[in-house]
């Protein structure tokens, strides 16, 4: 019988390498893995690079990894939110390396490694430095940049439910880029608010198909 | 020489006066998501957020019980409107890249002649540059409209006959409201048509600190 539940927490995350390259969903404090990201702070592995949209908020979330001195380099859309002060010290110090990636191009980067493709032209960024270097192309008369498939070792995700194949709905707003970074990590680990019984999600309504999921823990409720 | 400017409510209502019925559409960031709170009775307007909703409707009251998921673009909290939906971030920027939503309105540092738009870094090396969903909302909107100050708090125009800080697109912007007239920008003549002077704003003070050639 497929069970993808784990334990706990601690067990999920144990085996990420020094190294890894890690995406973490969330959208401001929505949708963030806030419990896995804890769990990685203690097990503590070093060299780390964070895929995420922004570069977290205050003392939590991704912002605790970078205080611990985890990661080396961040890719990133937005690292310029409200309390974001972590990123800032390491980057006014030149402690951390940052590619900016348009939030658009982050998610389709993202999609193309899931979906096996070899990457895409994208109007978005032409004409602009984040274009630098990338190969062009006219497409209908529009200028097009060239940008390449993203994947990861993990994925540290939050939902809402799942079930024991690891089907996965959320809620409201907080889905964000989890569905999407499910698909290109090559170890999908989600913290779940319940753990359903198999054949209560409404199969009309799954977001997330269990097949993309590897780990899945319930969070203790606050 | 002082001008009299339209205050930030005022340069919100102007633009809001021009969104039409049944419009898809996404405010950015700042100035831009006024405009919600200043469209005519009796229009319908959806509003769109990058992060994954159509349908964002109030911020909830103080001490009114909301979910803290339910964000919008700047991260503070939001409602849905009956009939309103969510998805991931993929689908959010298929529908602006792919040209589904009817307009964007920007903030803006500079506007150039020829529509170029720089919104998203400046020349300070030690702020991190952050764009988010700035440079596929200027692409991919079917229609993008600036909503900005006409100059900087030193009197700088904003705009330019090119703009010297990084570019968000190039050729994308249509219109701009500032806080002294709407502009029609002409892409292929590098100038602007004036589409409305504000009261008490001759057209040669509207020119003075404009860094192209405007036609009345």
């Amino acid at each position: 019988m497929i069970d993808k539940f784990w334990p706990d927490m601690a067990a999920a995350v144990a085996d990420i390498p020094d190294g890894a390259s890690v995406m973490i969903g969330g959208f401001g404090s929505s949708g963030i893995p806030f419990a896995l990201i804890d769990a990685v702070c203690a097990a503590g592995p070093r060299h780390l690079t964070v895929i995420s949209n922004n570069t977290g908020s205050g003392e939590t979330g991704v912002s605790a990894l970078l205080r611990e001195g985890l990661v080396d380099k961040v890719v990133c859309s937005y690292p310029r939110s409200r309390g974001s002060v972590w990123f800032e010290r390491l980057y006014q110090t030149n402690a951390i390396e940052l590619e900016l990636v348009p939030q658009g191009t982050l998610a389709e980067r993202m999609r193309a490694a899931g979906a096996g493709l070899g990457g895409f032209f994208t109007p978005t960024g032409y004409g602009t430095a984040l274009a630098d270097g990338k190969e062009t192309r006219m497409i209908d008369g529009r200028g097009h940049v060239l940008e390449s498939p993203l994947a990861a070792d993990y994925a540290l995700l939050s939902a809402y439910k799942a079930d024991p194949w690891g089907n996965l709905v959320y809620n409201t707003a907080a889905r964000n880029f989890n569905p999407v970074m499910a698909t290109a990590a090559r170890c999908a680990v989600v913290e779940v608010g319940d753990r359903v019984a198999l054949g209560t999600l409404d199969p009309e309504a799954v977001v997330s198909p269990g097949l993309f999921i590897d780990r899945v823990v319930v969070r203790e409720q606050p | 020489m002082s001008l009299p400017r339209l205050t930030t409510h005022e340069m919100a209502a102007r633009l809001a006066a021009d969104i039409p019925d049944g419009a898809y559409v996404n405010l950015g960031i700042g100035m831009p998501v006024i405009v919600a709170n200043h469209v005519p009775a009796g229009r319908q307007v959806i509003y769109h957020s990058e992060n994954g909703i159509l349908g964002v409707g109030r911020s909830p009251e103080p001490g009114e019980d909301h979910d803290p998921d339910l964000i919008n673009a700047a991260k503070d909290p939001v409602t849905l409107i009956e009939g309103g939906c969510y998805f991931d971030t993929a689908e959010s920027f298929a529908m602006m890249r792919g040209g589904h939503l009817d307009l964007a309105v920007l903030g803006a540092f500079q506007v150039s002649a020829t529509g170029d738009l720089a919104n998203w870094a400046t020349h300070d090396a030690t702020y991190p540059p952050a764009v988010g969903g700035a440079m596929d909302l200027a692409v991919g909107a079917r229609t993008v409209y600036v909503l900005m100050r006409h100059t900087t708090k030193d009197g700088t125009p904003k705009l330019l006959e090119t703009c010297d800080l990084p570019l968000t697109g190039t050729a994308c912007v249509s219109r701009v409201y500032t806080d002294l007239g709407v502009f029609e920008i002409d892409r292929d003549n590098a100038s602007a048509h004036v589409i409305e002077r504000f009261a008490g704003v001759s057209a040669h003070a509207l020119q003075s600190v404009t860094g192209f050639k405007l036609v009345e």
